[in-house]
């Protein structure tokens, strides 16, 4: 009885410490249970929310399971055909350039049908953000290899695991956009553990931030599950993911800004 | 002694019994329902209330967006 005093002492508006940003509308997610993309979602929104970009920013969205992604940020949008959000949203910045343009877009959008749009724009450095979610398979057709899929990897159409020697090497789509000119901050990250998340916050707020200098584009790779087509239990894809995909895709940033590398010499300190 | 007290309040009709916040939880305050919600989920709520921390660790994993948390000193 005086525990449940106590709860309801502690539910008040002034003991508030999360809760689920406005900039997501309520509409409930299409997404399986655990998927990666909502997480990745809500941390984009909160970034929105505080740095007040909410009038000021256009998304792009693809094709994939993230296809109805404008019903659940509340901004305004556009909808890219298959791999063709960074050509979309080059045309958007260079229209209205005072906005804030993202792409979102999976690992068969990003790296497979996209791939020469995705480095035609890192190469020209246009003033983009671009979001990968990487979860190295067709998600949304059912599982299909993608370009991502790791060597031995089971998908719909490599029951047998990837055999690269047959199917080839998974890409490495972030590492190569890191090698072009255009590019201004690349990192790679992911969104399964408390800790993870508020890295990659911390990451893709500043990549927001740098967007606003008008440097280049910015990538951020979010490596992430797909529970369904890995026909695994949430909490089993997390660990799958981290004992797999991980030491393949490693997490940590792959291009600083020039600036942040000698603030980080003169600052040792502010290292983590 | 000042205590840290959390806790946290679930949108039971639109948690998808993921799991990810029980495991993500460092004080063991989640399990998930016996029974399902209107979608047949298996929901998460706060069956050990007492100790929660306020951490939000819980909320951070959420896909759903759908953990509020709240925390206090008593
Ligand atoms: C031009 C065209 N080719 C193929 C498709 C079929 N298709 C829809 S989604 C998809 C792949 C999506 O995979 P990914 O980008 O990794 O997103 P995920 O669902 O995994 O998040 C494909 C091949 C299509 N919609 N349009
Ligand atoms: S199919 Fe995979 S990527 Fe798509 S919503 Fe389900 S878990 Fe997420
Ligand atoms: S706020 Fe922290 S302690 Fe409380 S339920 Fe969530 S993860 Fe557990
Ligand atoms: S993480 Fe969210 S959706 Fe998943 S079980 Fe917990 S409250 Fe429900
Ligand atoms: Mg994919």
């Amino acid at each position: 009885m005086a525990e449940a005093t106590g709860i309801k002492e502690i539910i008040k508006p002034e003991n508030l410490v999360y809760k689920k940003t406005k900039i997501m509308t309520d509409n409930v997610l299409s997404y399986c249970p655990g998927c990666g993309h909502g997480t990745t979602h809500r941390i984009l929104a909160e970034i929105i929310d505080e740095e007040g970009l909410q009038s000021q920013t256009i998304g792009i969205c693809p094709v994939g399971c993230s296809v109805l992604l404008y019903n659940f940020l509340d901004i305004d949008w556009q909808e890219a055909a298959h791999g063709r959000a960074p050509a979309l949203a080059t045309a958007v910045k260079r229209l209205l350039p005072d906005r804030f343009v993202f792409t979102y877009q999976g690992d068969g959008d990003l790296a497979a049908i996209g791939t020469a749009e995705t480095i035609h724009a890192c190469n020209r450095g246009e003033n983009i953000l671009i979001i990968f979610i990487n979860n190295g398979i067709y998600g949304m057709t059912g599982g299909q290899m993608a370009p991502t899929t790791l060597p031995g990897m089971k998908s719909s159409t490599s029951p047998y695991g990837r055999d690269v020697k047959l199917m080839g090497n998974p890409l490495k789509m972030t590492d190569i956009v890191a090698t072009l000119p255009g590019t201004y901050y690349v990192t790679r990250q992911s969104v399964h553990t408390p800790a993870n998340v508020r890295k990659t916050k911390k990451a893709m707020k500043k990549a927001v931030q740098y967007q606003k200098l008008n440097k280049g584009t910015c990538f951020v790779e979010i490596v992430s599950n797909c529970p369904s087509n890995w026909k695994m239990t949430p909490v089993e894809s997390n660990k799958w993911m981290e004992e797999n995909m991980l030491p393949y895709y490693p997490l940590g940033d792959l291009k600083v800004p020039a600036e942040e590398t000698t603030q980080k010499t003169i600052n040792p300190e502010k290292n983590d | 002694m000042a205590k840290i007290r959390g806790s946290i309040v679930v949108d039971i009709d639109k948690c998808k019994g993921c799991e990810v916040c029980r495991v993500s939880c460092p004080t063991g305050t989640i399990a998930m329902a016996k029974e399902v919600n209107h979608k047949g989920y298996f929901y998460a709520y706060p069956a050990n209330p007492d100790l929660c921390i306020g951490c939000a660790n819980c909320a951070m994993v959420c896909p759903d967006g759908v953990i509020t948390v709240y925390k206090t000193k008593i």
